[in-house]
């Protein structure tokens, strides 16, 4: 995330690539050609074939990795192949993907948030209480809730603009105060550390229908959320690559000194995309609640990692500027594929932890490889 | 701002007529007359607990409710950390509190601390987990339950039920406790018994994980869970995969009752936390009082209970309060 005006060791950085200045159309395409080809011309104006483009694009080696993977359990796991398995994998792979995704879009922005994981229990934990303790349409709740997890996307947010701390280190904050508030509060009000059941209340079932429904897709029921998480990877693909916030994103991300002298609002965009981060926590917490109608207080501890896990397996830089929102899902997906894949396999199950990051470290190293060799056909 | 909007509209379509706060019957509850006039002591119990755990919920209930009657002072500090659970020992022992309640998760980390709170002459009984070092330690008493037993009279009651086919859900890897019960039911079960590592605090994750495993295995006919909140998220997942499996688990809670009385649960082994509470403040009282010790050097097993369906109408309004 420094400069872009430093010098940069040859491959080392592909946001580097794309040529700054930061904020132009530059900055999202994914590197034509290293600095000698603007003696010639222009390099946004250099012609490449669809195939040389897809091989530039961040998610390709995940993109193999997940066929790999795919492969992988397909011949190992007997009963992986079903419908009714893949409905569950892609399940596991739509809750991590739903915040996979905004988590993607803040680590191209060069940001980190590690309160992700307990703020979607926040976010269900106040929906939850708030629609039992007002005796209110649980939808009020849904609502209420929705400003809450905004607010602290925008504390978040906002904490990172003003003090120009880390953001490891502000969301740290965040994400072990809300761990207590979490359970200080359900306690407070519930008098235990969990909620009590809204199921009997009123507009529950076309909450649960929004949240947490299923879809029957021909031999399998396809879960809600794997629509929420396809719904927000077009999302933010269109805004990464059709819009000027997409670009700003890049930019800030790319290098922050730079995008500011181009005129990038690098505050307006990072606290967006702590918002977007809040958004995606809301909707995998209304999910949390409506399918399992009592909310867990302490829930969620640990997966804020999984999620950055994620988009970087998804071709996520962890210094910024570099990534896609399809890698992200992608990522996602070889998470819920490897996960759930071990227990199809019927693995020894002590060695679980150990199958699930050998795997994923394969998984990277191919999407590593593999991008090396893509940049080095360009 | 469309936010805003949008509740502020909800907001004016109103109240739910049904469940909710005012839905609420009030529960009656233990401690609200006048108690002993003894001399008022100040009692600490430091657990191995996590972050919002409803099992230690159930214990502190217990606690302050034998407080309130003995006039005691009640300090609840946890950690799931071993080291820092000592650490908080050691903190209590520093206050010189007139009793001290220590749960031996893992033993070897307690030991030390656990013997210079002896030393320093304050009383210390040992709750829920590591009752063969308890005495060892130099504590007056265990009130707990023995999970090898709890397993084992699991693996019995299934063999009652006629089970051929078990799996049981470890939510938290590597804890020791969870693999006694398992491994004691495993012992007492003539079908075969198979075990699932699933991510704890991340629900969704513990339905696709049981789901998964339903769906590699038909034959599976029973789902063993280790704590309550992992039974109705099981039963969720066992509905997915369209596997017939019973779901039995260890705990109750409120959900854990309902479904034990709709019987879409076999049934729930309590070990009673409430009574792990409440005895252990109460012996250190009955200790400071009348210099009593219970338990004659044997740990004082405050379960397994077996509550199946016939059970509920008992206990339904008991889980509501959180004191089983």
């Amino acid at each position: 995330m420094t400069a872009a005006s430093t010098p940069t060791p040859p491959g080392a950085d592909e946001a580097r690539e794309d040529g700054p200045p930061a904020g132009t159309d530059a900055a999202r395409h994914d590197g034509t050609e290293t600095g000698t080809a603007t003696v010639r011309s222009d390099e946004r104006l250099v012609h490449r074939s669809l195939f040389q483009r897809l091989l530039g694009r961040p998610e390709l080696g995940a993109v193999v990795g997940a066929i790999a993977v795919f492969v992988v359990f397909s011949v190992v796991a007997d009963s992986f192949l079903r419908a009714s398995s893949l409905s569950t994998v892609l399940y596991a792979s739509s809750t991590l993907g739903i915040m996979a995704v905004p988590v993607a879009l803040l680590m191209i922005g060069g940001e980190f948030d590690l309160s992700t994981g307990v703020m979607v229990t926040t976010s269900s934990l106040v929906s939850s209480m708030f629609s039992y303790q007002m005796t209110a349409n649980v939808w009020v709740g849904v609502g209420v809730s929705l400003l809450v997890t905004l607010g602290i996307g925008l504390f978040n947010g906002y904490m990172l603009v003003r003090t120009k701390l880390p953001s490891f280190i502000i969301t740290l904050g965040t994400f072990l105060m809300l761990t207590g508030l979490n359970l200080g509060l359900t306690k407070a009000i519930s008098g235990t550390v969990s909620t009590k059941t809204i199921s009997d209340m009123e507009g529950f079932a076309s909450a649960r229908a929004l949240f947490a429904s299923e879809l029957t897709l021909g031999p399998a029921d396809i879960q809600i959320t794997v629509v929420w998480w396809l719904g927000l990877v077009a999302l933010a693909t269109w805004l990464l690559l059709r819009t000027k916030a997409g670009n700003w994103i890049f930019a800030v991300g790319g290098g922050q000194e730079t995008a500011r002298a181009v005129g990038v609002p690098v505050a307006r965009t990072k606290i967006g995309l702590y918002l977007g981060v809040a958004l995606g926590a809301w909707i995998s917490g209304q999910h949390l609640l409506f399918n399992y109608d009592v909310v867990q207080s302490g829930e969620g501890v640990g997966n804020e990692l999984i999620y950055i896990a994620a988009a970087v397996i998804g071709g996520c830089l962890l210094t910024g500027g570099y990534g896609s929102a399809v890698g992200a899902a992608v990522g996602a997906f070889i998470f819920g594929m490897t996960s759930k894949g071990i227990v199809y396999a019927q693995w020894e199950p002590d060695w679980f932890k150990f199958f699930l990051g050998a795997m994923l470290l394969v998984a990277v190293l191919l999407n590593a490889y593999i991008r090396k060799r893509a940049e080095a056909k360009r | 701002m469309a936010v805003a909007l949008t509740s502020a509209a909800l907001l004016a379509a109103g109240c739910s007529s049904s469940g909710g706060k005012s839905g609420e019957e009030s529960a009656d509850g233990a401690g609200g007359g006048k108690g002993v006039d003894t001399p008022r002591m100040t009692i600490a119990m430091v657990s191995h607990s996590g972050e919002g755990d409803t099992f230690w919920d159930i214990v502190q209930s217990g606690a302050k409710d034998a407080a309130r009657k003995d006039n005691v002072r009640f300090d609840y500090s946890h950690d799931d950390e071993a080291g820092r659970q000592a650490q908080l020992v050691q903190s209590a022992v520093d206050k010189k509190v007139d009793g001290l309640i220590v749960t031996l998760a893992k033993p070897d980390a307690m030991k030390g601390a656990v013997k210079k709170a002896v030393k320093a002459g304050i009383p210390v009984i040992t709750i829920n987990s590591g009752g063969e070092h308890s005495a060892e330690f130099g504590a007056l008493s265990h009130i707990g339950q023995d999970e090898a037993i709890a397993g084992e009279a699991v693996g019995d009651e299934l063999n009652e039920r006629g089970r051929k086919k078990a799996l049981c859900v470890i939510h938290e890897q590597g804890n020791v406790s969870l693999e006694e019960r398992c491994d004691g039911a495993k012992k007492t079960f003539d079908g075969e018994m198979s075990t699932l590592n699933v991510d704890g605090t991340n629900m969704p994750d513990v339905q696709s994980s049981v789901e998964a495993k339903l769906q590699s295995d038909d034959e599976i006919d029973t789902v063993l869970t280790l704590g309550a909140p992992f039974a109705a998220t099981s039963a969720k997942a066992k509905e997915k995969a369209g596997s017939k499996a019973e779901i039995d688990t260890f705990d109750l809670n409120a959900q854990v009752v309902k479904g034990l009385k709709d019987k879409s649960f076999g049934f729930a082994v309590d070990q009673q936390p409430y009574l792990q509470g409440y005895e252990a403040v109460d012996a250190l009282w009955l200790h400071s009082y009348n210099a009593n010790e219970l338990g004659g050097g044997k740990p004082v097993l405050t379960g397994p209970q077996i509550v199946t369906d016939k059970d509920v109408p008992r206990l339904e309004k008991y889980t509501k309060r959180g004191t089983r």
